[in-house]
Protein backbone atom coordinates (compact mmCIF):
# COMPACT_ATOMS: atom_id res chain seq x y z
CA UNK A 1 0.00 0.00 0.00
CA UNK A 2 1.61 3.34 -0.83
CA UNK A 3 1.02 6.26 1.43
CA UNK A 4 -0.50 9.31 0.38
CA UNK A 5 2.06 11.72 2.51
CA UNK A 6 5.51 10.97 0.91
CA UNK A 7 8.28 13.03 3.27
CA UNK A 8 11.07 12.31 1.43
CA UNK A 9 10.44 11.23 -2.08
CA UNK A 10 12.24 9.06 -3.96
CA UNK A 11 15.79 10.53 -5.48
CA UNK A 12 14.63 11.40 -9.02
CA UNK A 13 10.99 11.00 -8.70
CA UNK A 14 10.76 14.60 -7.32
CA UNK A 15 12.79 16.45 -10.52
CA UNK A 16 10.76 14.72 -13.03
CA UNK A 17 7.86 16.38 -11.69
CA UNK A 18 9.23 19.80 -12.58
CA UNK A 19 9.34 21.33 -15.76
CA UNK A 20 12.59 21.61 -17.91
CA UNK A 21 14.45 24.58 -15.15
CA UNK A 22 11.67 24.85 -13.05
CA UNK A 23 9.46 27.17 -14.51
CA UNK A 24 6.09 26.47 -16.98
CA UNK A 25 6.26 27.22 -20.43
CA UNK A 26 3.69 30.24 -20.15
CA UNK A 27 5.99 32.06 -17.61
CA UNK A 28 8.98 31.47 -19.77
CA UNK A 29 7.27 32.90 -23.03
CA UNK A 30 6.41 35.38 -20.78
CA UNK A 31 9.55 36.06 -19.63
CA UNK A 32 11.58 35.76 -22.87
CA UNK A 33 8.99 38.78 -24.40
CA UNK A 34 10.44 40.52 -21.61
CA UNK A 35 13.98 40.16 -22.68
CA UNK A 36 13.32 40.76 -26.17
CA UNK A 37 11.79 43.72 -25.39
CA UNK A 38 14.44 44.72 -23.40
CA UNK A 39 17.35 43.91 -25.74
CA UNK A 40 15.20 45.97 -28.67
CA UNK A 41 15.45 49.13 -26.01
CA UNK A 42 18.98 48.75 -24.42
CA UNK A 43 18.53 50.14 -20.98
CA UNK A 44 14.94 50.57 -20.95
CA UNK A 45 13.44 48.72 -17.98
CA UNK A 46 10.81 46.72 -18.54
CA UNK A 47 8.29 45.19 -16.24
CA UNK A 48 7.13 41.49 -16.36
CA UNK A 49 5.14 39.23 -13.89
CA UNK A 50 7.93 37.91 -11.67
CA UNK A 51 7.58 34.66 -10.14
CA UNK A 52 7.79 33.09 -6.68
CA UNK A 53 11.06 31.36 -6.77
CA UNK A 54 11.81 28.81 -3.95
CA UNK A 55 14.25 31.11 -2.46
CA UNK A 56 14.25 34.38 -0.85
CA UNK A 57 14.14 37.84 -2.37
CA UNK A 58 18.03 38.96 -2.60
CA UNK A 59 18.96 35.79 -3.05
CA UNK A 60 18.85 35.84 -7.13
CA UNK A 61 15.30 35.98 -8.04
CA UNK A 62 15.35 37.91 -11.09
CA UNK A 63 18.12 36.57 -12.40
CA UNK A 64 17.21 32.93 -11.33
CA UNK A 65 13.97 33.54 -13.63
CA UNK A 66 15.84 35.29 -16.38
CA UNK A 67 18.07 32.07 -16.49
CA UNK A 68 15.61 29.67 -16.54
CA UNK A 69 13.75 31.23 -19.60
CA UNK A 70 17.18 31.63 -21.39
CA UNK A 71 18.56 28.23 -20.73
CA UNK A 72 18.54 25.49 -23.19
CA UNK A 73 19.50 21.60 -22.23
CA UNK A 74 22.72 21.40 -24.35
CA UNK A 75 23.70 24.71 -22.52
CA UNK A 76 26.98 24.84 -19.94
CA UNK A 77 25.95 27.16 -16.99
CA UNK A 78 28.29 29.00 -14.80
CA UNK A 79 26.91 31.10 -11.59
CA UNK A 80 28.98 33.41 -9.30
CA UNK A 81 28.68 35.39 -6.32
CA UNK A 82 31.11 38.23 -5.84
CA UNK A 83 33.25 36.62 -8.78
CA UNK A 84 33.37 33.37 -6.43
CA UNK A 85 32.08 29.85 -8.09
CA UNK A 86 32.24 28.47 -4.39
CA UNK A 87 29.93 31.27 -2.29
CA UNK A 88 26.63 30.32 -0.79
CA UNK A 89 24.37 31.92 -3.08
CA UNK A 90 26.41 30.82 -6.09
CA UNK A 91 26.58 26.95 -5.05
CA UNK A 92 22.69 27.04 -4.58
CA UNK A 93 21.96 28.67 -7.38
CA UNK A 94 24.12 25.83 -9.68
CA UNK A 95 22.78 23.31 -7.49
CA UNK A 96 19.30 24.59 -8.19
CA UNK A 97 19.79 24.40 -12.11
CA UNK A 98 21.47 21.18 -11.90
CA UNK A 99 18.96 19.74 -10.27
CA UNK A 100 15.28 21.24 -12.35
CA UNK A 101 17.19 21.56 -15.55
CA UNK A 102 19.78 18.60 -15.54
CA UNK A 103 22.43 21.34 -17.92
CA UNK A 104 25.42 20.87 -17.45
CA UNK A 105 28.10 23.03 -15.40
CA UNK A 106 31.08 24.25 -14.92
CA UNK A 107 33.43 27.30 -12.96
CA UNK A 108 35.17 28.00 -16.41
CA UNK A 109 34.45 30.87 -17.85
CA UNK A 110 35.07 29.93 -21.37
CA UNK A 111 33.05 26.88 -21.19
CA UNK A 112 30.28 28.11 -20.18
CA UNK A 113 27.26 29.34 -22.45
CA UNK A 114 24.89 31.59 -19.70
CA UNK A 115 26.68 32.61 -16.73
CA UNK A 116 24.87 33.94 -14.26
CA UNK A 117 26.56 36.81 -11.98
CA UNK A 118 26.10 38.55 -8.74
CA UNK A 119 27.95 41.93 -8.81
CA UNK A 120 30.83 40.81 -10.73
CA UNK A 121 31.74 41.17 -14.74
CA UNK A 122 34.66 37.64 -15.10
CA UNK A 123 37.77 39.00 -15.60
CA UNK A 124 38.42 36.98 -19.09
CA UNK A 125 36.69 38.97 -22.11
CA UNK A 126 33.66 37.44 -22.68
CA UNK A 127 32.66 35.70 -26.60
CA UNK A 128 29.16 36.39 -28.80
CA UNK A 129 28.34 33.16 -27.87
CA UNK A 130 28.17 33.42 -24.15
CA UNK A 131 25.44 35.37 -22.46
CA UNK A 132 25.83 37.24 -18.76
CA UNK A 133 22.57 37.36 -16.05
CA UNK A 134 23.00 39.86 -13.73
CA UNK A 135 20.93 39.41 -10.22
CA UNK A 136 19.79 43.12 -9.41
CA UNK A 137 18.45 43.99 -6.17
CA UNK A 138 16.96 48.09 -7.11
CA UNK A 139 16.75 48.60 -10.92
CA UNK A 140 15.96 52.20 -11.05
CA UNK A 141 19.22 54.39 -10.33
CA UNK A 142 16.82 57.15 -9.83
CA UNK A 143 15.60 55.92 -6.90
CA UNK A 144 17.10 57.22 -3.75
CA UNK A 145 16.99 60.59 -4.71
CA UNK A 146 13.34 60.73 -6.64
CA UNK A 147 10.92 57.69 -4.22
CA UNK A 148 7.87 58.14 -6.77
CA UNK A 149 8.18 55.38 -9.87
CA UNK A 150 5.48 57.56 -12.10
CA UNK A 151 8.07 60.53 -11.61
CA UNK A 152 11.15 58.33 -12.14
CA UNK A 153 9.06 56.82 -15.27
CA UNK A 154 8.64 60.10 -16.59
CA UNK A 155 11.74 61.36 -15.83
CA UNK A 156 13.50 58.20 -18.13
CA UNK A 157 10.60 58.95 -20.67
CA UNK A 158 11.63 62.56 -21.19
CA UNK A 159 15.42 62.01 -20.77
CA UNK A 160 15.41 64.37 -17.50
CA UNK A 161 18.48 62.76 -16.02
CA UNK A 162 20.00 65.97 -14.15
CA UNK A 163 18.80 64.08 -11.08
CA UNK A 164 21.35 61.28 -11.59
CA UNK A 165 24.40 63.74 -11.25
CA UNK A 166 23.40 65.86 -8.20
CA UNK A 167 24.11 62.59 -6.66
CA UNK A 168 27.42 62.63 -8.31
CA UNK A 169 27.70 66.19 -7.01
CA UNK A 170 26.62 64.84 -3.36
CA UNK A 171 29.56 62.64 -3.65
CA UNK A 172 32.20 65.20 -4.60
CA UNK A 173 30.69 67.69 -2.06
CA UNK A 174 30.93 65.40 0.78
CA UNK A 175 34.04 63.38 -0.08
CA UNK A 176 36.02 65.29 -2.14
CA UNK A 177 35.59 62.24 -5.19
CA UNK A 178 33.08 60.32 -6.54
CA UNK A 179 32.73 57.88 -3.97
CA UNK A 180 30.00 55.40 -5.51
CA UNK A 181 31.86 52.29 -5.94
CA UNK A 182 29.60 50.35 -7.25
CA UNK A 183 26.79 50.23 -8.89
CA UNK A 184 27.31 53.63 -10.74
CA UNK A 185 25.22 54.87 -12.75
CA UNK A 186 25.58 54.67 -17.19
CA UNK A 187 24.04 56.32 -19.82
CA UNK A 188 23.48 53.05 -22.64
CA UNK A 189 24.35 54.57 -26.57
CA UNK A 190 23.47 57.89 -25.31
CA UNK A 191 19.55 57.69 -24.31
CA UNK A 192 18.78 55.27 -21.39
CA UNK A 193 20.64 55.89 -18.00
CA UNK A 194 20.96 52.28 -16.40
CA UNK A 195 21.70 51.55 -13.01
CA UNK A 196 24.13 48.11 -13.89
CA UNK A 197 23.71 46.47 -10.86
CA UNK A 198 25.73 46.87 -7.82
CA UNK A 199 29.30 45.71 -10.37
CA UNK A 200 32.17 47.69 -8.58
CA UNK A 201 32.26 50.51 -11.00
CA UNK A 202 36.19 48.76 -12.01
CA UNK A 203 32.99 46.52 -14.29
CA UNK A 204 31.93 49.50 -15.69
CA UNK A 205 34.14 49.89 -19.17
CA UNK A 206 33.36 46.01 -19.76
CA UNK A 207 29.82 46.15 -19.95
CA UNK A 208 30.75 48.98 -23.11
CA UNK A 209 31.23 47.35 -26.10
CA UNK A 210 30.83 43.40 -24.76
CA UNK A 211 30.51 40.39 -27.34
CA UNK A 212 27.78 38.82 -25.00
CA UNK A 213 24.46 39.65 -24.51
CA UNK A 214 24.05 41.03 -20.78
CA UNK A 215 20.26 40.44 -19.57
CA UNK A 216 19.54 42.04 -15.99
CA UNK A 217 16.67 40.77 -13.29
CA UNK A 218 15.24 42.51 -10.92
CA UNK A 219 12.83 39.88 -9.18
CA UNK A 220 11.58 41.97 -6.16
CA UNK A 221 11.03 45.01 -8.30
CA UNK A 222 9.85 42.99 -11.28
CA UNK A 223 12.22 44.58 -13.71
CA UNK A 224 13.65 43.03 -16.94
CA UNK A 225 16.57 45.14 -18.88
CA UNK A 226 19.26 43.79 -21.28
CA UNK A 227 22.31 45.44 -23.45
CA UNK A 228 22.35 43.78 -26.83
CA UNK A 229 26.16 42.54 -27.88
CA UNK A 230 28.38 45.70 -28.58
CA UNK A 231 26.68 48.35 -26.98
CA UNK A 232 27.97 52.01 -26.27
CA UNK A 233 27.88 52.39 -22.29
CA UNK A 234 29.57 55.43 -20.77
CA UNK A 235 30.00 55.77 -16.38
CA UNK A 236 28.59 59.60 -16.11
CA UNK A 237 31.16 61.68 -14.68
CA UNK A 238 31.69 65.59 -14.72
CA UNK A 239 34.41 67.36 -16.64
CA UNK A 240 36.48 68.48 -13.83
CA UNK A 241 35.76 64.75 -12.02
CA UNK A 242 36.10 62.01 -14.55
CA UNK A 243 35.57 58.53 -14.09
CA UNK A 244 38.14 56.36 -13.19
CA UNK A 245 37.75 52.51 -12.81
CA UNK A 246 39.15 52.14 -9.28
CA UNK A 247 40.87 48.66 -7.67
CA UNK A 248 42.79 48.02 -4.59
CA UNK A 249 46.41 49.09 -5.47
CA UNK A 250 47.54 45.74 -5.31
CA UNK A 251 48.54 42.68 -6.62
CA UNK A 252 46.99 38.77 -6.32
CA UNK A 253 48.84 37.78 -3.46
CA UNK A 254 48.18 33.53 -4.77
CA UNK A 255 48.64 34.37 -8.77
CA UNK A 256 50.09 37.90 -8.82
CA UNK A 257 47.71 39.56 -11.25
CA UNK A 258 47.84 43.21 -11.13
CA UNK A 259 44.71 43.90 -13.22
CA UNK A 260 42.14 42.02 -11.80
CA UNK A 261 39.44 42.71 -9.12
CA UNK A 262 40.76 42.54 -5.77
CA UNK A 263 39.12 41.58 -2.12
CA UNK A 264 41.34 41.89 0.39
CA UNK A 265 40.93 39.48 2.82
CA UNK A 266 41.31 40.06 7.06
CA UNK A 267 44.01 37.14 8.06
CA UNK A 268 44.35 38.43 11.90
CA UNK A 269 43.36 40.75 14.49
CA UNK A 270 46.81 41.98 14.21
CA UNK A 271 46.27 44.08 11.09
CA UNK A 272 47.25 41.03 8.81
CA UNK A 273 45.57 40.93 5.09
CA UNK A 274 46.04 39.59 1.82
CA UNK A 275 44.56 40.76 -1.53
CA UNK A 276 43.24 37.58 -3.71
CA UNK A 277 41.54 37.65 -6.78
CA UNK A 278 37.80 38.40 -6.80
CA UNK A 279 37.70 36.43 -9.53
CA UNK A 280 38.56 32.55 -8.09
CA UNK A 281 37.97 30.99 -11.84
CA UNK A 282 41.21 33.89 -13.58
CA UNK A 283 42.82 33.26 -10.20
CA UNK A 284 42.68 29.24 -10.56
CA UNK A 285 44.13 29.38 -14.39
CA UNK A 286 46.60 31.66 -13.90
CA UNK A 287 47.97 29.68 -10.89
CA UNK A 288 47.69 26.43 -12.73
CA UNK A 289 49.49 28.23 -15.66
CA UNK A 290 52.33 28.58 -13.16
CA UNK A 291 52.24 32.07 -12.20
CA UNK A 292 52.16 33.03 -8.35
CA UNK A 293 52.03 35.73 -6.01
CA UNK A 294 53.83 37.07 -2.87
CA UNK A 295 51.93 34.49 -0.54
CA UNK A 296 53.24 31.49 -2.60
CA UNK A 297 57.34 33.15 -2.98
CA UNK A 298 57.05 33.43 0.53
CA UNK A 299 55.89 29.75 1.54
CA UNK A 300 58.57 28.51 -1.14
CA UNK A 301 61.26 30.95 0.68
CA UNK A 302 60.87 29.56 4.21
CA UNK B 1 6.90 104.79 -23.98
CA UNK B 2 6.69 101.53 -26.70
CA UNK B 3 4.62 98.95 -25.12
CA UNK B 4 5.87 95.40 -25.56
CA UNK B 5 3.94 92.10 -26.16
CA UNK B 6 3.24 90.32 -23.01
CA UNK B 7 5.39 87.77 -21.45
CA UNK B 8 2.11 85.92 -20.10
CA UNK B 9 -1.44 86.31 -21.70
CA UNK B 10 -4.31 84.57 -20.19
CA UNK B 11 -7.12 84.03 -21.75
CA UNK B 12 -10.83 82.75 -20.13
CA UNK B 13 -8.93 80.04 -17.85
CA UNK B 14 -11.23 77.62 -15.73
CA UNK B 15 -10.59 74.60 -14.10
CA UNK B 16 -13.92 73.36 -12.67
CA UNK B 17 -13.75 70.22 -10.11
CA UNK B 18 -16.74 68.19 -10.84
CA UNK B 19 -19.47 70.30 -10.66
CA UNK B 20 -17.63 72.73 -8.38
CA UNK B 21 -15.62 75.98 -9.93
CA UNK B 22 -11.89 75.94 -9.05
CA UNK B 23 -11.38 79.20 -11.38
CA UNK B 24 -13.44 80.25 -13.95
CA UNK B 25 -13.68 83.32 -16.85
CA UNK B 26 -9.66 84.18 -15.44
CA UNK B 27 -8.21 86.61 -18.17
CA UNK B 28 -4.92 88.79 -18.08
CA UNK B 29 -1.57 89.59 -19.67
CA UNK B 30 0.79 89.95 -17.47
CA UNK B 31 4.10 92.34 -19.37
CA UNK B 32 8.12 91.98 -19.44
CA UNK B 33 9.29 92.88 -15.47
CA UNK B 34 6.01 92.67 -14.01
CA UNK B 35 4.77 91.96 -10.94
CA UNK B 36 1.37 90.58 -10.47
CA UNK B 37 -0.53 89.73 -7.05
CA UNK B 38 -3.47 87.62 -6.76
CA UNK B 39 -5.29 87.82 -3.14
CA UNK B 40 -8.05 86.67 -1.86
CA UNK B 41 -9.45 84.43 0.74
CA UNK B 42 -8.95 80.61 1.50
CA UNK B 43 -10.76 78.57 -1.39
CA UNK B 44 -11.12 82.03 -3.47
CA UNK B 45 -9.12 79.56 -6.18
CA UNK B 46 -5.73 81.59 -6.57
CA UNK B 47 -3.59 78.70 -5.88
CA UNK B 48 -5.80 76.43 -8.59
CA UNK B 49 -5.15 79.36 -10.50
CA UNK B 50 -1.22 80.00 -10.52
CA UNK B 51 -1.51 75.46 -10.66
CA UNK B 52 -3.04 76.15 -13.73
CA UNK B 53 -0.83 78.86 -15.61
CA UNK B 54 2.27 77.11 -14.09
CA UNK B 55 1.24 73.88 -15.53
CA UNK B 56 0.62 71.62 -12.52
CA UNK B 57 -2.94 71.54 -13.56
CA UNK B 58 -4.60 71.39 -17.01
CA UNK B 59 -7.19 74.06 -17.04
CA UNK B 60 -10.70 73.18 -18.50
CA UNK B 61 -10.69 76.12 -20.78
CA UNK B 62 -8.92 78.45 -21.93
CA UNK B 63 -4.98 79.70 -23.22
CA UNK B 64 -1.92 80.41 -21.62
CA UNK B 65 0.24 81.77 -23.74
CA UNK B 66 4.06 82.40 -22.61
CA UNK B 67 6.38 83.89 -25.11
CA UNK B 68 8.98 81.45 -25.49
CA UNK B 69 12.32 82.71 -26.46
CA UNK B 70 12.35 80.33 -29.73
CA UNK B 71 9.20 80.78 -31.25
CA UNK B 72 7.18 83.87 -29.55
CA UNK B 73 3.47 83.45 -28.04
CA UNK B 74 3.08 79.72 -27.63
CA UNK B 75 0.06 78.35 -25.59
CA UNK B 76 1.57 76.24 -22.80
CA UNK B 77 -1.47 73.87 -22.11
CA UNK B 78 -1.82 72.25 -25.81
CA UNK B 79 2.20 72.08 -25.79
CA UNK B 80 3.80 68.70 -25.48
CA UNK B 81 4.76 67.49 -22.06
CA UNK B 82 8.33 67.88 -22.48
CA UNK B 83 8.25 71.10 -23.58
CA UNK B 84 6.20 72.22 -20.76
CA UNK B 85 8.62 70.38 -18.60
CA UNK B 86 11.70 72.12 -19.93
CA UNK B 87 9.98 75.58 -19.83
CA UNK B 88 9.26 74.27 -16.07
CA UNK B 89 13.11 74.31 -15.19
CA UNK B 90 14.45 77.23 -17.69
CA UNK B 91 12.48 79.91 -18.17
CA UNK B 92 9.89 79.46 -15.05
CA UNK B 93 10.20 79.39 -11.29
CA UNK B 94 7.41 78.01 -8.98
CA UNK B 95 8.42 79.19 -5.18
CA UNK B 96 6.32 76.94 -2.84
CA UNK B 97 4.75 78.20 0.10
CA UNK B 98 6.50 75.12 1.96
CA UNK B 99 9.89 75.12 1.07
CA UNK B 100 10.06 71.41 2.02
CA UNK B 101 7.69 70.86 -1.25
CA UNK B 102 9.98 72.61 -3.26
CA UNK B 103 13.71 71.40 -2.01
CA UNK B 104 14.98 68.31 -1.74
CA UNK B 105 15.48 67.46 2.16
CA UNK B 106 18.46 64.62 1.42
CA UNK B 107 20.43 66.77 -1.00
CA UNK B 108 22.96 69.36 0.17
CA UNK B 109 22.36 73.31 -0.18
CA UNK B 110 24.73 73.63 -3.33
CA UNK B 111 23.05 70.26 -5.01
CA UNK B 112 19.92 71.96 -4.47
CA UNK B 113 20.89 75.21 -6.01
CA UNK B 114 23.04 72.92 -8.75
CA UNK B 115 20.07 70.83 -9.56
CA UNK B 116 18.87 73.04 -12.67
CA UNK B 117 22.20 73.85 -13.82
CA UNK B 118 22.72 70.23 -14.57
CA UNK B 119 18.91 69.50 -15.81
CA UNK B 120 19.44 71.79 -18.45
CA UNK B 121 23.01 70.16 -19.18
CA UNK B 122 26.27 71.82 -16.51
CA UNK B 123 28.63 68.90 -16.01
CA UNK B 124 31.57 71.03 -14.96
CA UNK B 125 31.79 70.33 -10.75
CA UNK B 126 33.60 73.60 -10.14
CA UNK B 127 31.48 75.71 -12.10
CA UNK B 128 28.69 74.59 -10.88
CA UNK B 129 29.89 75.46 -7.40
CA UNK B 130 31.13 78.39 -7.92
CA UNK B 131 27.08 79.51 -9.15
CA UNK B 132 25.89 77.92 -5.52
CA UNK B 133 28.00 79.84 -3.74
CA UNK B 134 27.67 83.63 -5.72
CA UNK B 135 23.83 82.44 -5.25
CA UNK B 136 23.56 81.02 -1.59
CA UNK B 137 25.58 84.87 -1.10
CA UNK B 138 22.52 86.71 -2.90
CA UNK B 139 20.30 85.08 -0.43
CA UNK B 140 21.95 86.05 1.82
CA UNK B 141 23.02 82.12 3.09
CA UNK B 142 26.64 82.34 4.05
CA UNK B 143 28.74 80.04 1.84
CA UNK B 144 30.16 77.89 4.58
CA UNK B 145 27.14 76.09 4.82
CA UNK B 146 26.75 75.10 1.29
CA UNK B 147 27.25 71.46 2.13
CA UNK B 148 24.36 71.39 4.97
CA UNK B 149 21.22 70.14 4.09
CA UNK B 150 18.26 71.88 4.35
CA UNK B 151 17.27 69.89 7.22
CA UNK B 152 19.35 71.58 9.20
CA UNK B 153 18.40 75.25 8.47
CA UNK B 154 16.06 77.46 9.97
CA UNK B 155 12.59 78.35 8.17
CA UNK B 156 13.58 81.46 6.80
CA UNK B 157 16.84 80.07 5.53
CA UNK B 158 15.10 77.10 3.69
CA UNK B 159 12.83 79.55 1.80
CA UNK B 160 15.92 81.50 0.86
CA UNK B 161 17.68 78.53 -0.06
CA UNK B 162 14.65 77.57 -2.18
CA UNK B 163 14.61 80.60 -4.17
CA UNK B 164 17.94 80.88 -4.86
CA UNK B 165 17.23 77.38 -6.45
CA UNK B 166 14.54 78.64 -8.64
CA UNK B 167 16.37 82.07 -9.85
CA UNK B 168 19.91 80.01 -10.64
CA UNK B 169 18.49 79.33 -14.43
CA UNK B 170 17.96 82.94 -15.25
CA UNK B 171 13.81 82.20 -15.57
CA UNK B 172 12.09 84.85 -16.31
CA UNK B 173 8.52 84.25 -14.39
CA UNK B 174 8.48 83.22 -11.23
CA UNK B 175 5.33 81.97 -9.41
CA UNK B 176 5.05 81.98 -5.60
CA UNK B 177 2.43 80.65 -3.73
CA UNK B 178 2.28 82.39 -0.38
CA UNK B 179 6.30 82.69 -0.64
CA UNK B 180 6.49 84.15 3.21
CA UNK B 181 3.72 82.06 4.69
CA UNK B 182 4.35 80.53 7.83
CA UNK B 183 7.50 82.60 8.67
CA UNK B 184 7.44 85.13 11.51
CA UNK B 185 7.36 89.00 10.64
CA UNK B 186 11.06 89.79 10.85
CA UNK B 187 11.88 86.69 8.56
CA UNK B 188 9.07 88.18 6.55
CA UNK B 189 10.34 91.27 6.21
CA UNK B 190 13.86 90.01 5.31
CA UNK B 191 12.67 87.99 2.33
CA UNK B 192 10.34 90.79 0.72
CA UNK B 193 13.22 92.89 0.90
CA UNK B 194 15.64 90.48 -0.57
CA UNK B 195 12.42 89.43 -2.91
CA UNK B 196 12.05 93.07 -4.34
CA UNK B 197 15.64 93.27 -4.94
CA UNK B 198 15.64 90.52 -7.15
CA UNK B 199 12.90 90.94 -9.19
CA UNK B 200 13.90 94.70 -9.67
CA UNK B 201 17.57 93.30 -10.18
CA UNK B 202 16.76 90.59 -12.93
CA UNK B 203 13.71 91.97 -14.40
CA UNK B 204 11.57 89.10 -13.33
CA UNK B 205 8.28 89.02 -13.86
CA UNK B 206 6.56 87.23 -11.27
CA UNK B 207 2.81 86.27 -10.21
CA UNK B 208 2.44 86.47 -6.26
CA UNK B 209 -0.51 84.35 -4.95
CA UNK B 210 -1.00 85.50 -0.99
CA UNK B 211 -4.00 86.32 1.76
CA UNK B 212 -1.13 88.96 2.83
CA UNK B 213 -2.44 92.85 1.72
CA UNK B 214 1.53 93.71 2.75
CA UNK B 215 3.35 91.42 0.25
CA UNK B 216 1.44 92.94 -2.52
CA UNK B 217 1.74 96.38 -1.44
CA UNK B 218 5.56 96.12 -1.10
CA UNK B 219 5.92 93.48 -4.45
CA UNK B 220 3.16 93.65 -6.62
CA UNK B 221 2.62 96.48 -9.44
CA UNK B 222 -0.91 95.36 -10.57
CA UNK B 223 -3.52 93.35 -8.39
CA UNK B 224 -6.15 90.54 -8.72
CA UNK B 225 -8.74 89.77 -6.08
CA UNK B 226 -10.56 86.57 -6.36
CA UNK B 227 -13.73 85.71 -4.71
CA UNK B 228 -15.29 81.70 -5.19
CA UNK B 229 -13.18 81.31 -8.25
CA UNK B 230 -13.92 84.36 -10.23
CA UNK B 231 -11.83 88.19 -10.42
CA UNK B 232 -14.32 90.50 -8.76
CA UNK B 233 -11.62 93.30 -9.29
CA UNK B 234 -8.20 94.29 -10.84
CA UNK B 235 -5.76 97.06 -11.26
CA UNK B 236 -2.69 98.45 -9.93
CA UNK B 237 -1.97 97.70 -6.61
CA UNK B 238 -2.23 101.20 -4.82
CA UNK B 239 -5.61 102.00 -6.45
CA UNK B 240 -7.08 98.44 -5.85
CA UNK B 241 -6.03 98.63 -2.15
CA UNK B 242 -6.49 103.18 -1.26
CA UNK B 243 -9.84 102.53 -2.95
CA UNK B 244 -11.42 99.28 -3.15
CA UNK B 245 -14.51 99.39 -5.59
CA UNK B 246 -15.95 95.82 -4.93
CA UNK B 247 -17.65 95.18 -1.15
CA UNK B 248 -15.06 92.05 -1.12
CA UNK B 249 -12.78 93.97 -1.76
CA UNK B 250 -13.24 96.63 0.68
CA UNK B 251 -14.31 94.25 3.49
CA UNK B 252 -10.99 92.58 2.61
CA UNK B 253 -8.61 95.44 3.13
CA UNK B 254 -10.53 97.01 6.39
CA UNK B 255 -10.06 93.01 7.44
CA UNK B 256 -6.07 94.37 8.34
CA UNK B 257 -5.43 95.00 11.59
CA UNK B 258 -3.44 98.07 11.97
CA UNK B 259 -0.88 98.08 14.97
Amino acid sequence: MKQTADPMPEKGRDLNDYNFAYLDEQTKRMIRRAILKGLAIPGYQVPFASREMPMPYGWGTGGVQVSAATLTPEDTFKVIDQGADDTTNAVSIRKFFERTAGVATTEETARASVIQTRHRIPEQPLTEDQILVYQVPIPEPLRFLEPSEIETRKMHALEEYGLMHVKLYEDIARHGQIATAYAYPVKVEGRYVMDPSPIPKFDNPKMSGNAAIQLFGAGREQRIYALPPYTQVVSLDFQDYPFEASKADASCDLCGADSSYLDEVIMDDAGGRMFVCSDTDYCRARRDAGQSGSTATRENGS
Amino acid sequence: MTRADPLLSVQGVAKYYGARIGCADVSFDLYPGEVMGIVGESGSGKSTLLNCLAGHLAPDRGQVLFDTRAEGLRDTVTMSEPERRMLGRTDWAYVHQHARDGLRMNVSAGGNVGERLMAVGARHYGEIRDSAEDWLGRVEIDTTRIDDRPTAFSGGMQQRLQIARNLVTGPRLVFMDEPTGGLDVSVQARLLDLLRGLVREMGLSAIIVTHDLAVVRLLADRLMVMKDGHVVEAGLTDQVLDDPQHAYTQLLVSSVLHV
